[in-house]
């Protein structure tokens, strides 16, 4: 049995179905005939070193990387039994249904409200009752909402850097997603606002489906369900959270976990 | 020791203090020069009467005093006015040769329509179908003030024939169009003709009231004495104004002083530009900066986009870019040329023989004009524009892009509610040193537009309001016009300052407008990372 159809086979029913993915930055390859399935309601982290292409595959999910040039990608995505490489495919609504939380904390410079309302005022919702119960929804959901409720219309510039992750993941929220992507929110945030990033995500996992970036091996075992490890551009080895950490099938995997390599 | 004093910085920190001083002395003393010289010209200054070794007797202002090179003996240069009658304003003397000095109360200065200002002493006033002249110390001013509404009925009369002139001549181009459209002997014409007919006979019967009103009102005169005791008669009608310096009290003066400013912010020039106000070249000048603005920021600003957003950047926008950053340094001469040579007789040219054929020869937009003057312009400070623009979009953080991107929001979006509110206060940095630059510049504008004396503002009460066409004045080239082509420098000399200043002043306003409106966005768009 080829490699890929047996990652895709250790999820049942998965919501991404990721297939013989090859990416190429001109003429390097970043990513190597990647197959798996990704589940839905579920918390999936993608782990490896740095270099190995996890945030290269996190951006192709909503085609973040259409932004890049000279970039090329072979292989399907399919979300929903739909390939969202399909050059017809309108990247508007896989943005609308794939939200995503970066690395740096990036909130836009108006207020804390205008970031949360952001992606609905773009999608064209006027109504101001429609809008305000969104942004206390969302900023509620994002356990923000506390904090910021006395200063909703002061500039989000004042908040702190947890804070302001926070608040991106509110924005993404706003917009009702089905899947969050997360680029290593965490690692530039202290333990605490790491901690809290972290219960969020555990809460979060009820109604979306998360995949996330990290480089913090702890993080990954805490809060994942399911585990990627890359190497290379390559999936070395794939399947629950539980099983890769406690006994991987991969010599390689079982190095970086320990701390051997990586 | 010295290799750690010099490791140390400490010279570093002088060099640097230096270099700012000196840049700050230089700019401070060009300051102080303008001010000082342009707040005091419209101060009125005592007359002295100096009589001379040899007898004669001089009066005048003192303008300067100057030691003679090699001894202790000095000289003093006296503006002794009365063009008319001397050939010169300006008259240089010996100290030595001053045998007495005073300060007579009842000198009288005026500023006339034309010889510049005379200084004398009033002797008598012919003055007809008035009521006899007041007499006592001001019965010159009241005199002159009584003539005043005669003065207007007369200026009205003048506005009312140029009035006719225009819609005879808009006739006439009505009558060539009719001929080049093979329109021959429609009643329509022959209406225009009868017309034409009707508002000669006006204008000729207008010309015949303002000759004899004016000649009437020359008559009334008034004659004054020289120090010498010469006698010179003055139409009354051509003082602008009189007054007595040394009888005048510092309330007096600053009444005086008010009265010049009113006058330089709202009268026309008189005496090729050296007396008078400002008020077209205030216009002008204000009006040319505005339009150029109107016309180039817009282009400056989507050009700038367009470079640092939807190009792919390749060789060819690493071209572009090399060639907008040339092209502030082109001197601006050249823009001037190509203005003259494109717009000018290109475009103006084209238009005139497409929409105005009827008046033909006589170009109507194929000739300088305020239209041209600012393209002209803003093809010089677009290159500013495009580059601030794309500076202040490049400074964004991907991060931003890429988290509006992520909500779903098209490029457009992205651009428009976030990189471009955030990019304003950089992008209005690039306006006002477009608008600065624009607003010192003379060369280009000799050649595209600007005229020493425009008869017509660009903007008034005939319709279409918007003149586009016509020539103006601009308080740059008033300064180098003044100053260097005037017959009279000298005389000219404290006007060039007032005009400096002026410049000075508007630009600052204009700048310290969008300085101000900067700090708001700045303000309302700022990143700061915590």
């Amino acid at each position: 049995m080829p490699r890929s159809d047996s990652a895709i086979s250790v999820i049942e029913n998965p919501q991404v179905v990721i297939k013989d993915l090859n990416l190429y930055y001109g003429a390097s390859q970043a990513l190597h005939d990647l197959s798996f399935g990704i589940p839905a309601g579920q918390v999936t982290a993608l782990i490896g070193p740095s270099g190995c292409g996890k945030s290269t595959l996190l951006r192709c999910i909503n085609r973040m990387n259409d932004l890049v040039d000279g970039l090329r990608v072979e292989g399907s995505i399919t979300i929903d039994g739909e390939n969202i490489n399909d050059p017809t495919l309108d990247v508007i609504e896989l943005r609308r249904k794939v939200g995503m939380v970066f690395q740096k904390w990036n909130p836009f410079p108006k207020s804390i409200y205008e970031n949360v309302v952001y992606g609905l005022r773009i999608a064209g919702i006027k109504e101001r009752t429609t809008l305000e119960e969104a942004a206390e929804k969302s900023l509620k959901r994002a356990a923000l909402w506390d904090e910021v409720k006395e200063r909703l219309h002061q500039s989000a510039m004042g908040l702190s850097g947890g804070q302001m992750q926070r608040l991106c993941i509110a924005r993404a929220i706003a917009v009702s997603p089905e899947i969050i992507l997360m680029d290593e929110p965490c690692s530039a945030l202290d333990p605490r606002s790491t901690a809290r990033i972290e219960e969020l995500i555990r809460e979060l996992r009820e109604e979306y489906t998360i995949i996330i970036v990290t480089h913090n091996m702890q993080q990954a075992a805490r809060i994942s369900d399911y585990t990627a490890y890359m190497y290379l551009g390559e999936l070395v080895e794939y399947g629950p959270t539980q099983q890769v950490f406690t006994v991987p099938v991969k010599k390689e995997t079982e190095d970086y976990i320990t701390g051997r390599f990586g | 020791m010295s290799k750690k004093f010099w490791q140390q910085g400490e010279p570093f920190v002088w060099a640097t203090g230096l270099a700012l001083s000196l840049i700050l002395f230089l700019t401070m003393l060009l300051l102080y020069v303008v001010i000082a010289n342009g707040l005091m010209v419209f101060w009125p200054k005592q007359v002295a009467l100096a009589t001379l070794s040899d007898g004669r007797q001089l009066l005048g202002e003192i303008v300067r005093e100057e030691v003679i090179p090699g001894g202790q003996a000095k000289r003093l240069q006296f503006k002794i006015g009365n063009r008319d009658l001397y050939g010169l304003d300006f008259k240089w003397v010996d100290a030595s040769s001053i045998t007495s000095m005073s300060f007579p109360q009842n000198v009288q200065v005026l500023e006339r329509q034309e010889f510049g200002n005379f200084y004398g002493f009033l002797s008598e006033l012919e003055v007809k179908g008035l009521a006899p002249p007041a007499t006592g110390s001001n019965s010159l001013e009241q005199t002159i003030a009584a003539l005043d509404s005669r003065k207007k009925e007369v200026s009205l009369l003048g506005k009312k024939i140029a009035n006719l002139n225009r819609r005879v001549e808009m006739i006439d181009h009505r009558l060539i169009q009719a001929h080049y459209d093979k329109e021959e002997n429609t009643p329509a014409l022959a209406a225009l003709q009868g017309e034409k007919e009707g508002l000669k006979t006006e204008f000729e019967a207008l010309v015949g009231i303002l000759n004899e009103k004016g000649a009437a009102l020359a008559t009334n005169q008034a004659i004054f004495l020289d120090a010498n005791g010469r006698t010179k008669a003055i139409p009354l009608v051509n003082i602008v104004r009189s007054y007595q310096p040394n009888a005048m009290s510092v309330l007096a003066k600053c009444g005086y002083y008010l009265e010049r400013m009113r006058e330089l912010f709202l009268d026309e020039p008189r005496e090729s530009n050296t007396e008078g106000g400002l008020f077209p070249a205030i216009f002008g000048t204000i009006m040319l900066i505005l339009l150029m603005s109107v016309l180039s920021f817009p282009l400056g600003v989507l050009a700038g986009i367009y470079l640092r957003e939807y190009a792919k950047d390749g060789y060819l926008v690493r071209l572009v870019r090399i060639a907008v950053n040339n092209l502030a340094g082109i001197p601006s001469i050249v823009y001037g040329i190509f203005g003259l040579g494109f717009f000018v007789y290109g475009v103006g040219g084209s238009i005139d023989q497409m929409f105005f054929p009827e008046r033909l020869p006589t170009p109507t937009f194929g000739t300088g004009g305020i239209l041209w003057t600012s393209l002209t312009l803003g093809l010089l400070t677009v290159p500013v524009v495009i580059v601030a623009t794309e500076e202040a979009l490049g400074a964004i953080s991907p991060g931003i892009r890429e988290g509006s991107q992520a909500l779903a929001a098209t490029k457009l979006q992205t651009l428009t509610r976030i990189l471009l509110p955030m990019a304003s206060p950089g992008i209005l940095t690039g306006f006002i040193l477009a608008m600065a630059r624009a607003a010192g510049e003379v060369a280009p504008l000799m050649i595209t537009g600007v005229v020493k004396l425009a008869p017509a503002l660009p903007l008034d009460g005939v319709f279409p309001y918007l003149h586009l066409d016509r020539k103006f004045m601009h308080l740059g080239f008033h300064i180098y016009d003044i100053g260097f082509q005037s017959p009279n420098v000298e005389a000219a000399k404290p006007m060039v300052y007032v005009t400096t200043l002026l410049l000075i002043l508007i630009v600052l306003l204009l700048t310290s407008t969008a300085i101000h409106l900067r700090n708001r966005m700045r303000q309302r768009y700022s990143v700061t990372d915590v």
